[in-house]
């Protein structure tokens, strides 16, 4: 596991510290304010103060998080909140910096800086809002929207083949991936958690109804009732379980993942065993996302170290100040050919 | 047999080569060893878009000019005396250029029926009288350096690569300037591998004494030093000058330089040379794209840092709505655009003035911004300082406009003393600014500025975003009279920098017939065009406009001290589109789009039409 064990600092934050006085405009039923509410219990028990989180968004109804958290914000243009986010913890590597996106915002106009920011493993946690359509903008079909989805712009079932956003991170090389669901306080808490602490940067791929206009898009794994036996909650180092009675598991088929009950044919050693810090282990589970025979993963798929883009930036102005001494204008100045005029 | 030598005020060089003749490389070591012995100088590289077009074609022609003189130098002048032309595609296109009786100085090994053909003249013109009325020095370069060089461990190949530097030697000669200095930097540069280096110097000593003892020469060059005010010295280009104004105004503000970019021509090195100072605490960031160079500066702005984004036209239109954002979440920024000629991809290795209204008007919605900009390659040290200090005093993005022939020409630069360049003074109000109301991110100041609170302090939390905000508290808001209200503090903060720009300073008599009145990279040959007017005795002025962003407070009036306005411009005529609305008189207009700088004759001669 990547993650550091450091003592957690106890700052005497609660709840109310992260929730600022103005109303909070999302529909009613609205699966982010689910989010909203795990975001502010589980940052003061961070150990980081108040003002040193910063949350940067770009457009979309999931980018006004910012505005309902009583920390500093920016909520800024579509797409772009990573690349913003960049300049803010490399201005200021002891921040906190969240990024708050949804399907649109950071997979289709902002896919860009998405990848790249994953890629270059600054320090940071990138929450993206997967309701698989373009909320604000009143129900277009997203890059993440299901083929065959009927949307406003998408009448007769959309044609657009979707991202699997947490593919696309693993592909992009991120160091930290989890998935979690806007109906599962405990899930998204612990995924928050470990992003926070995680060093690098951290993708967060949140399952977000829009009551409005993809109700019931992921109710296999809302519904209660269904979700025990459509959603498979992993636990680094333990095997992978799921179903009502707990009774059914995942083993690996012909380099595939497959669903075996567990009974007499096959006990839990036959069963894969999380592995965060296994890229084969994450990718089995991505495999699982669009196939409707394989329950759906969600907890921490992947957490691996490596260096942070934020700390190498410093140590390499470090390394070079000690090589050539600290800079002046003179040595700036005098750094070419200079002659006098008397 | 003793050589002449004759004094002269000033000279223009013009190296010409393939890409692959190590032109850009001559002229540089030229132009070093010229602003040592302490003349006044400008150059202007002339490089093809392509890295290496075919050997030998028209296409794969690099130049390099300079002029230098005794007196003040303003452009890298017009017509060269001197054309050195390494093979028949350099003549082919830089020969129509060359001063009438001009020399030309021709390595005619190259001159090779394949040569001759590929850049299509039909006879050897070295050869056959067509350059008569010039003066030709045909001179057997590779073979010279190749006799030079036939002890050396160089392959034949590496040795023929030597020939630059004879020519380089011929002309040190013919100038009478010192070989030490390049020497000296030949043995550095190839300090891994010194037969490269003694090749080199070998080959430049050559020619050198070819100069010297040859009897085909009879005359050098001696150019006095120029009386430019006491101090120190270095050649600059614009682009360097640029990034060192950003440094010292981050010094002199105490706050740590970011730089977000995305390599383009003819910008890039303002990159290059900003992330070779990590011992200045310089952050630079090479982003995904130019939307990213200018988000992550934003983002850095947010945090505290000196933010800057560097950039050409293609990539300020990629730009576009994250110079909005800055704007209405009124952070400081300087943006800088290095421009080329366009549209689209257009030209990228040549000059152009065409993006003033771009910078100035071309965004969604009432958006200004302030844009000034920079009128030779050592102003543009002043203008990134001045672009800096300004966007951080009234927390505004800024757009400083340089172009490629600013950015890549080089000129010497007085270097300022660090200690008298003026402090800026940064505050960033702390825990107490925060009232009972908590912390009002769009307070105003004497300027209507709004503070610039720094995450990370504790108690002034708060929200910025590109959605409309209230006056004050910064809440989200869509009320019309409080956009109304912003829109107008938006301009009228744009409009108080005026208080900051000093009374324009006027060449020649403050009233007359005619002011001709420019911006950019155009005042070189417009200062030496009203120069000559002058000498003629004709009622010319010059005026230059640093800030075209606001304008200056004391234009109209200026304006109106004169009968005519000419405004000559490298683009179709965008200030004068400005100022027609300004001033509401008739403006006259020279306008090139060559992508080229004007040459100061073309300016004489429209000053001449008009003043009849
Ligand atoms: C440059 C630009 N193009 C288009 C829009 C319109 N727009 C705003 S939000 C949005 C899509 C938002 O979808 P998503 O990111 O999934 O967020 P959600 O509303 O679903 O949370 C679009 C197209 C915009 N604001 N800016
Ligand atoms: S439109 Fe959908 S995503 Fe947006 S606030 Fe309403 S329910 Fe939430
Ligand atoms: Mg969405």
């Amino acid at each position: 596991m990547s993650e550091t064990n450091i003592e957690i600092q106890d700052l005497n934050l609660t709840r109310k510290d992260f929730v600022p006085g103005n109303e909070v405009r999302w529909c009613p039923g609205c699966g982010d304010y689910s989010v909203l509410a795990n975001m502010q219990k589980t940052l003061p028990v961070m150990g980081v103060k108040k003002e040193n989180y910063a949350f940067i968004s770009g457009i979309g109804c999931s980018s006004r998080f910012p505005y309902y958290m009583n920390t500093y914000g920016f909520h800024s243009i579509h797409g772009r909140a990573p690349a913003i986010a960049s300049g803010v913890k490399l201005a200021n590597p002891e921040l906190a910096v969240w990024i708050i996106t949804g399907d649109g915002d950071g997979f289709s106009i902002g896919g860009n800086h998405m990848i790249h920011a994953l890629r270059r493993n600054i320090d940071m946690n990138i929450m993206l809002f997967n309701n698989r359509i373009y909320g604000l903008t009143k129900g277009q079909y997203s890059p993440t929207s299901l083929l065959g989805a009927k949307t406003k712009s998408s009448p007769f079932g959309s044609i657009d083949r979707p991202f699997n956003p947490s593919a696309v991170a693993l592909g992009a090389n991120a160091t930290f991936i989890s998935r979690a669901l806007d109906v599962d306080a405990k899930g998204l808490q612990e995924s928050i958690k470990r992003a926070q602490r995680h060093k690098g940067a951290s993708f967060i791929e949140v399952y977000q109804n829009c009551i409005i206009f993809n109700d019931g898009e992921f109710s296999d794994v809302e519904n209660k009732a269904t979700r025990p036996d459509n959603a498979l909650f992993v636990v680094h180092g333990e095997p992978m379980i799921f179903g009502k009675e707990q009774d059914k598991g995942i083993i690996m088929e012909n380099h595939h993942p497959k669903v075996v009950q567990l009974g007499d044919k096959y006990s839990e050693k036959d069963l894969l065993v999380h592995d965060e810090t296994n890229q084969i282990i994450t990718n089995l589970l991505l495999e699982m996302t669009f196939d409707t025979s394989n329950p759906t993963p969600f907890g921490v798929l992947r957490a691996v170290e490596a260096p942070t883009y934020d700390e190498m930036m410093i140590e390499q102005i470090k390394a070079v100040t000690k090589i050539k001494g600290e800079g002046t204008l003179e040595d700036l100045f005098y750094s070419g050919d200079v002659w006098e005029v008397k | 047999m003793a050589k002449k030598v004759i004094r002269i005020n000033e000279a223009t060089i013009r190296f010409a080569g393939d890409s692959g003749d190590g032109m850009q490389l001559t002229g540089t070591r030229f132009t070093e060893a010229t602003a040592i012995v302490g003349n006044d100088l400008k150059t202007i590289p002339n490089y093809p878009s392509e890295i290496r077009a075919p050997l030998g074609t028209l296409a794969g022609v690099s130049a390099f000019q300079l002029m230098f003189g005794s007196q003040k130098v303003f452009t890298p002048g017009d017509l060269p005396d001197t054309l050195v032309a390494m093979n028949p595609a350099a003549l082919k296109v830089h020969l129509r250029d060359l001063k009438k009786g001009g020399t030309i100085l021709a390595n005619s090994n190259a001159f090779t029926d394949k040569n001759l053909k590929m850049a299509g003249w039909e006879a050897n013109p070295l050869e056959d009288g067509s350059l008569e009325g010039y003066t030709v020095f045909s001179i057997e370069m590779s073979k010279l350096v190749g006799k030079a060089l036939e002890n050396s461990d160089l392959t034949s190949k590496g040795i023929e690569r030597t020939k630059n530097m004879f020519a380089l030697g011929v002309l040190f000669w013919m100038y009478n300037r010192p070989i030490e200095p390049t020497e000296e930097w030949l043995r550095k540069k190839f300090g891994k591998n010194p037969s490269v280096a003694e090749a080199n110097i070998t080959a430049m000593k050559t020619g050198f004494n070819y100069g010297e003892t040859t009897e085909i020469f009879t005359t050098s060059y001696a150019v006095e030093k120029a009386d430019l005010p006491k101090g120190k010295y270095r050649n600059i280009t614009g682009n360097v000058a640029v990034a060192y104004g950003l440094v010292a105004a981050a010094k002199k503000a105490g706050k740590e330089l970011f730089l977000g970019s995305y390599p383009i021509t003819p910008a890039s090195e303002i990159l290059h040379t900003l992330s070779t100072l990590r011992n200045h605490g310089v952050k630079t960031f090479q982003a995904e794209d130019e939307i990213a160079g200018i988000a992550s500066a934003i983002g850095a702005s947010y945090a505290g840092d000196l933010a800057v984004t560097t950039t050409s036209g293609p990539g300020m239109a990629l730009k576009t709505e994250a110079i909005g954002l800055a704007i209405i979440t009124e952070l400081p920024l300087v943006i800088v655009n290095v421009q080329r000629g366009g549209p689209s991809t257009g030209m990228p290795t040549k000059m152009e003035q065409s993006d003033l209204l771009q910078a100035v008007v071309g965004r969604n919605s009432d958006a200004r911004i302030p844009v000034l900009a920079a009128k030779d390659p050592a102003d543009c040290f002043e203008c990134a300082f001045e672009a800096a200090r300004i966007a951080m005093k009234y927390m505004t993005p800024v757009i400083l406009l340089s172009d490629g022939y600013l950015g890549q020409g080089s000129g010497p630069w007085q270097i300022p003393d660090p200690k008298t360049l003026p402090e800026i003074v940064v505050n960033h109000p702390s825990s107490a600014d925060a009232g009972e109301d908590g912390f009002m991110p769009y307070a105003r100041d004497e300027n209507e500025t709004r503070p610039w609170a720094i995450p990370g302090t504790p108690g002034l939390e708060h929200r910025i975003g590109g959605l409309e905000k209230e006056n004050i508290t910064g809440m989200v808001s869509q009320d019309a009279a409080n956009h109304q209200l912003m829109t107008d503090i938006r301009a009228r903060k744009v409009d108080n920098i005026k208080q900051d720009i000093p009374p324009s300073e006027i060449h020649g008599e403050p009233k007359g017939k005619l002011l001709v009145l420019g911006w950019g990279s155009t005042h070189g040959a417009i200062h030496v065009a009203v120069d000559r007017a002058l000498a003629k005795g004709q009622s010319v002025s010059q005026m230059h406009l640093r800030w075209v962003s606001p304008f200056p407070s004391d234009l109209e009036e200026i304006c109106n001290g004169f009968d005519e306005i000419l405004i000559p411009e490298v683009n179709s005529g965008q200030l004068a589109l400005l100022l027609k609305g300004e001033l509401a008189r008739k403006i006259h207009q020279l306008n090139i789009v060559r992508g080229e700088p004007f040459r100061a004759s073309e300016i004489e001669d429209k000053i001449n039409e008009i003043l009849g």
